[in-house]
C-alpha cells in the first residue's frame, strides 16, 4: 500500500496563518462564526491592504484558504475592484484627482507633469521607490480643486509648477 | 400602552441630552466654531483648530470654547471660523489659516475689534448693528406685502437708523408655514435677538420698531414661539447671501452641531421623530405620510421613496433588509460626504425609521474606501447610537430590534448601481444583473430589500418633525422638498446648495453660485455627473426636478454641477466623461463594454485633429444603440455627455471635424503655438521646458518654434510669464 502523504491541508493552514499574522487569522475567524461569511470578503481584503499595503498572491490564497471560498473568486474580486493593489506600492502613494471640477480647473496638465518628472505612468511605481502614481476619480473635495493627495496630505488649487517642489518635500522625508 | 414607554423613553434621553449640554455652560461662553470635514481639512482647518486651542490654553481663560462642526458647504472660503458671543452678531470667518487665526484670537476675542476683512461676504466692510432676515419665499406673504423689503427699509430711516446700522436680508423659508397657513404671513428673524415675528400687516413693523428697536422689548404678541428648523442655521449663516437663498432640510444641521456629539443632536430634536414613529406603533401610517411628502430617491433615479417601502413591507418574505446607499461615485459630487461627516445621526434616524416602517431587523451602509473621515463618523455615530439605546435590541423601550453594519466599497464606480451594490455587499464583484426582479422583491440574499440614498434617508427624519404636506408644499407638483446640489467648477462660490425643488438654474448659478468666476462668459451646465448632459445658456431658467432636467437630455442624477464657461471645450469635456464610462464600465454586457471604447475611440481621433465626417453621425447612432440596450442605468446612461452636447453644441463638433480647429482653445492637437517676437525676452524657458527640443534660440533674443517637430503638448504656452506664446 502506497504510504505518501497526500493530505498536506495542515501544512496550507500553518503557511496560510503564518502569510497573514495572528489579526487578521483571528479576524476570519471571527466571521466564519457569523452568518454570511462570504459576504466579508471585501473587508478581508481591505484589512489584508491595510496591513501590507498591497495583496500578495500568497495572501490571496491564504484568505481564500482560511475563508473556505475559492481562490479564483477571491482574485476575481481583488482585480475588479480599482482600490486593491496587486503590486508593491512605493513609499508614498500619489493620488492626482481627475474628477469633473478638478479636469475642468487644468487637474490634466498636473497628471501630465507627474508623469513626466517621474517618468512613470498611471498605476506604475517610480524607481527610487519613493512614489506611486494613480488616478482619483473624485476626492469630494470639489470646491478645492485641483486636488492632488500625497501620502496622507492633502494640496488643493495645486498648478503644474508646484509639482516638483511637491516632490522634493517627500523626498526629503 | 407603547406610547407613553416610548416616549418616556425619548423624554428621558433627551432631558440627559439636555443636562450634558447645561453642564457645559456653553451658552454664556465665547464660541469658536472650526469646521471638520474632509475639505476644511484639506484646506488646513485641523491647523486652525490646533492654533485656536494653543491660544485658549495660553491664555487661562475658562469662558472661552472650542466647537467642531461639519462643513457648511461653502467650500471655496474655507477654512470657515465663526465666533460666536453671547448678545452679539455671530462673525464668520473665511480662509482662515494659522496667522489669520492668531489676529482672530487677539483682536476680536480678546479685544473685542472683529477683523472685518476677512468676514465673509463683508463687501460693505463694517458690522450692521441689526439684522433683518425675512422669509422671500414663494409661499410666504410676498403677495400680501409686496415691498416689504423696501417699506421696511424706510420705517428703519424714518425711526432714525443710518444705512450702515442695518441689514434687511431676503432669505429663504424658515420650515413655520405649516403651522399658520401660508401666504398668510411674513416671517422676519431680528439679529442679534433671534426674535421671530410673524407679521400680516405693515402697522406690525410699526411696532416692532418702535417696541424692538428702540424701545428694547421685544413685541410678544407677534413673536413665534416654536422653534423653526432654519432658525439656528439662518441666526449662524443667514447673512451671507451664499447661505439666505437656501432652504436647509437634508443639511439643517450641517456646520452647526458637532457631527461626532450625540447629545448635541438631541437636543436639536434629533430622534423625535423617531420617538413619534415608534410611539405611534403604525406602519401604514408612516409610509401613508412619507407618501405625502412627495419624497422621491435623491440617489439620482428619482423613484418614489413610499411606494418602495410599501412594496417592501407588504412582502411575503418576512426577512428584510434596509441599505444606505453611500457610494457616493460620481465625480463632481459631494453631498453625501458632507451628510455623513456634518451629520451622521439624521442619516441614521431615517433609516431606523424606514427599517421600522418595512420590518427589517438588519441594515447595511454601504460606503466608498475613499472616504475615510466619513467611514469614522458613521462609525461613531453608530456606537454612540448603540450606547444610547437608539440601535440594537428594543429601541427606545419600543420591543423594535435593528441593527446596522457597515460595509465599505473598494472603488468602483458601478457599485452605485443597486443591484451591483447587493453583489459587493455579498463580497461579489460588483456587476449589476437585470431588473426585475426589483431589490425590493429579490434584492440582498433574494430578500426583499430597501436601498435609498444618504440624502434620502437624512430627509426622512423632517418630514416627520415639520409634516408631510409642508415637505411636499416646498417642492414641484411631483417632487417634494428640495435637493442638495454640489456646485463646482468656474462658478465664484463653490459648495453645497439646497434648495427647493423648483428653483431655476439661474437662480442657482447667479444668485447663490455669485456667477462666473474671472468675468469670463457663461457656457453650459453639467448635470448629473458621468451619467447627465450639458445644458446650455438657453435653457438656464428652467426649473429643477428630475423630469425637467431629463426633458432636456440631462439628469437630476445625484446632484452634482459643474459650471463651464466660454474656456471650455464640450467635445473635450464629452471626452472626459467618456473616458470615465469606458475605464469604470464593469464588463458585463456587450454594448457598454465595447460601445463606450468605440466611442471613446472616435471623440479621440476628433479632438486629435483626425476627425472625418461620418464621426459625428457614428457617434449618435453608437449613443442611441448605447441608450437602449445597455444592462443597467450607467451603461444607458453613458453616452448622455455625448449625445447632449451633439445635440446643443454641434457646431464645436463640426469646427473640430471640418476645420481643425478647437473654438475654446482647449484641445491642444488642434492648436498651433507660435512665439510673438516683440513680446520675448529671451528668458529660455519655453527651450528648457520643451520634450522634443523644438524650439531654438539664445538667451534675451527672441525663441522660434520649429513648426514641423512641434507635438503641440502646449508646455511652451503654459510656461512662459511673458504672454509671449500665442496658441491659435
Amino acid at each position: 500500500m502506497c504510504t505518501c502523504k497526500t493530505d498536506n491541508l495542515s501544512d496550507i493552514e500553518r503557511t496560510s496563518e503564518l502569510s497573514l499574522g495572528p489579526e487578521i487569522v483571528e479576524y476570519i475567524k471571527t466571521i466564519c462564526e457569523g452568518p454570511h461569511k462570504e459576504s466579508q470578503l471585501i473587508s478581508v481584503l481591505h484589512k489584508v491592504q491595510q496591513k501590507y499595503g498591497y495583496l500578495s498572491m500568497e495572501n490571496i490564497n491564504a484568505v481564500a484558504y482560511l475563508l473556505k471560498i475559492p481562490a479564483a473568486k477571491v482574485s476575481g474580486v481583488a482585480t475588479f475592484y480599482n482600490f486593491f493593489r496587486l503590486q508593491q506600492p512605493g513609499k508614498f502613494k500619489i493620488n492626482v484627482c481627475l474628477g469633473t471640477a478638478c479636469y475642468v480647473k487644468g487637474a490634466n496638465l498636473i497628471a501630465d507633469r507627474f508623469k513626466q518628472e517621474l517618468g512613470i505612468d498611471f498605476g506604475e511605481t517610480s524607481k527610487d521607490a519613493m512614489f506611486t502614481l494613480e488616478i482619483a476619480r473624485c476626492l469630494g473635495t470639489c470646491g478645492l480643486a485641483p486636488v492632488v493627495t500625497i501620502g496622507k496630505e492633502v494640496f488643493s488649487q495645486v498648478t503644474p509648477d508646484q509639482v516638483p517642489v511637491l516632490l522634493d518635500k517627500f523626498r526629503k522625508q | 400602552m407603547t406610547h407613553n414607554i416610548v416616549q418616556d423613553s425619548y423624554e428621558k434621553l433627551f432631558q440627559q441630552a439636555a443636562n450634558e449640554i447645561k453642564l457645559r455652560e456653553e451658552s454664556s461662553k465665547i464660541r469658536i466654531q472650526v469646521g471638520s470635514a474632509t475639505c476644511e481639512n484639506a484646506a488646513g482647518a485641523r491647523e486652525v483648530y490646533d492654533e485656536f486651542n494653543k491660544h485658549i490654553e495660553a491664555s487661562g481663560r475658562q469662558d472661552i470654547v472650542l466647537h467642531q462642526t461639519g462643513c457648511t458647504g461653502r467650500c471655496s472660503c474655507e477654512p470657515v471660523v465663526s465666533v460666536q458671543i453671547a448678545h452679539q452678531m455671530p462673525v464668520k470667518y473665511e480662509l482662515v489659516n494659522r496667522e489669520l487665526a492668531h489676529k482672530i484670537f487677539s483682536q476680536h476675542i480678546l479685544g473685542g475689534q472683529p477683523v472685518i476683512e476677512h468676514i465673509i461676504d463683508s463687501k460693505d466692510g463694517n458690522l450692521t448693528k441689526w439684522e433683518f432676515m425675512f422669509c422671500n419665499s414663494a409661499r410666504c406673504g410676498r403677495d400680501l406685502l409686496p415691498n416689504f423689503q423696501e417699506d421696511l427699509s424706510n420705517k428703519l430711516e424714518q425711526a432714525g437708523l443710518t444705512k450702515g446700522q442695518y441689514k434687511v436680508i431676503p432669505a429663504n423659508c424658515f420650515g413655520l408655514c405649516p403651522q399658520k397657513a401660508a401666504g398668510k404671513a411674513i416671517y422676519m428673524m431680528i439679529r442679534p435677538s433671534k426674535t421671530i415675528y410673524r407679521i400680516t400687516q405693515i402697522e406690525h413693523l410699526d411696532r416692532i420698531i418702535r417696541e424692538h428697536i428702540l424701545g428694547g422689548n421685544e413685541v410678544k404678541e407677534l413673536e413665534v414661539k416654536t422653534k423653526p428648523m432654519s432658525q439656528r442655521f439662518f441666526n449662524l449663516y443667514g447673512d451671507v447671501s451664499f447661505f439666505s437663498r437656501q432652504t436647509r432640510i437634508a443639511l439643517r444641521n450641517n456646520g452647526l452641531i458637532d457631527p461626532e456629539d450625540i447629545y448635541e443632536y438631541i437636543t436639536c430634536d434629533g430622534f423625535k421623530a423617531l420617538s413619534v414613529v415608534l410611539g405611534k406603533g403604525n406602519k401604514e401610517w408612516i409610509i401613508e405620510q412619507v407618501s405625502k411628502s412627495k419624497l422621491r430617491g435623491r440617489g439620482g433615479g428619482g423613484y418614489p421613496t413610499a411606494q418602495k417601502w410599501e412594496m417592501v413591507s407588504k412582502a411575503a418574505e418576512s426577512t428584510r433588509y434596509l441599505i444606505c446607499n453611500a457610494d457616493e461615485g460620481d465625480p463632481g459630487a459631494f453631498m453625501d460626504r458632507s451628510m455623513l461627516e456634518g451629520d451622521p445621526f439624521s442619516v441614521i434616524e431615517g433609516m431606523i425609521i424606514c427599517a421600522y416602517a418595512i420590518s427589517s431587523n438588519r441594515g447595511f451602509v454601504y460606503i466608498r474606501a475613499e472616504y475615510p473621515m466619513a467611514i469614522e463618523r458613521i462609525e461613531k455615530a453608530v456606537a454612540l447610537c448603540r450606547q444610547h439605546g437608539l440601535l440594537g435590541k428594543n429601541i427606545l423601550n419600543s420591543g423594535f430590534d435593528f441593527d446596522l453594519e457597515l460595509r465599505l466599497g473598494a472603488g468602483a464606480f458601478v457599485c452605485g448601481e443597486e443591484t451591483a451594490l447587493i453583489h459587493s455587499i455579498e463580497g461579489e464583484r460588483g456587476q449589476p444583473r437585470p431588473r426585475p426582479p426589483y431589490p425590493a422583491e429579490k434584492g440582498l440574499w433574494d430578500k426583499p430589500t430597501v436601498i435609498n440614498n444618504v440624502e434620502t434617508f437624512a430627509n426622512v427624519p423632517a418630514i416627520f418633525l415639520f409634516s408631510p404636506e409642508w415637505f411636499a408644499s416646498l417642492g414641484t407638483a411631483r417632487s417634494g422638498g428640495t435637493k442638495v446640489f454640489a456646485l463646482a467648477g468656474k462658478v465664484r462660490h463653490t459648495g453645497l446648495v439646497e434648495v427647493p425643488m423648483g428653483t431655476t438654474l439661474r437662480e442657482i448659478v447667479y444668485n447663490i453660485g455669485g456667477g462666473i468666476a474671472g468675468g469670463k462668459k457663461f457656457k453650459a451646465i453639467q448635470t448629473g455627473g458621468p451619467a447627465g448632459g450639458c445644458i446650455p445658456e438657453q435653457y438656464l431658467d428652467t426649473i429643477v426636478d428630475f423630469d425637467s432636467l431629463t426633458a432636456l437630455g440631462s439628469i437630476m442624477g445625484s446632484g452634482g454641477m459643474i459650471i463651464m464657461d466660454e474656456d471650455d471645450c464640450m467635445v473635450d469635456i464629452a471626452k472626459f466623461f467618456l473616458t470615465f464610462s469606458q475605464d469604470e464600465s464593469c464588463g458585463k454586457c456587450t454594448p457598454c463594454r465595447e460601445g463606450t471604447k468605440r466611442m471613446l475611440e472616435i471623440i479621440e481621433r476628433i479632438t486629435a485633429g483626425d476627425g472625418i465626417p461620418e464621426d459625428i453621425i457614428k457617434l449618435e447612432r453608437l449613443g442611441n444603440l448605447l441608450r437602449k440596450t445597455s444592462l443597467c442605468g450607467l451603461g444607458r446612461a453613458a453616452p448622455n455627455p455625448v449625445l447632449s452636447t451633439l445635440k446643443y453644441f454641434r457646431d464645436e463638433y463640426e469646427a473640430h471635424v471640418h476645420e481643425k480647429r478647437c473654438p475654446a482653445r482647449k484641445c491642444t492637437a488642434l492648436s498651433r503655438y507660435s512665439i510673438i517676437p516683440e513680446k520675448c525676452v529671451g528668458c529660455t524657458a519655453c527651450a528648457r521646458n520643451c520634450p522634443v527640443f523644438c524650439i531654438s534660440g539664445t538667451a534675451k533674443h527672441a525663441h522660434v518654434i520649429d513648426q514641423s517637430r512641434c507635438i503641440k503638448c502646449g508646455r511652451c504656452y503654459q510656461v512662459c510669464r511673458f504672454e509671449a506664446v500665442s496658441r491659435t
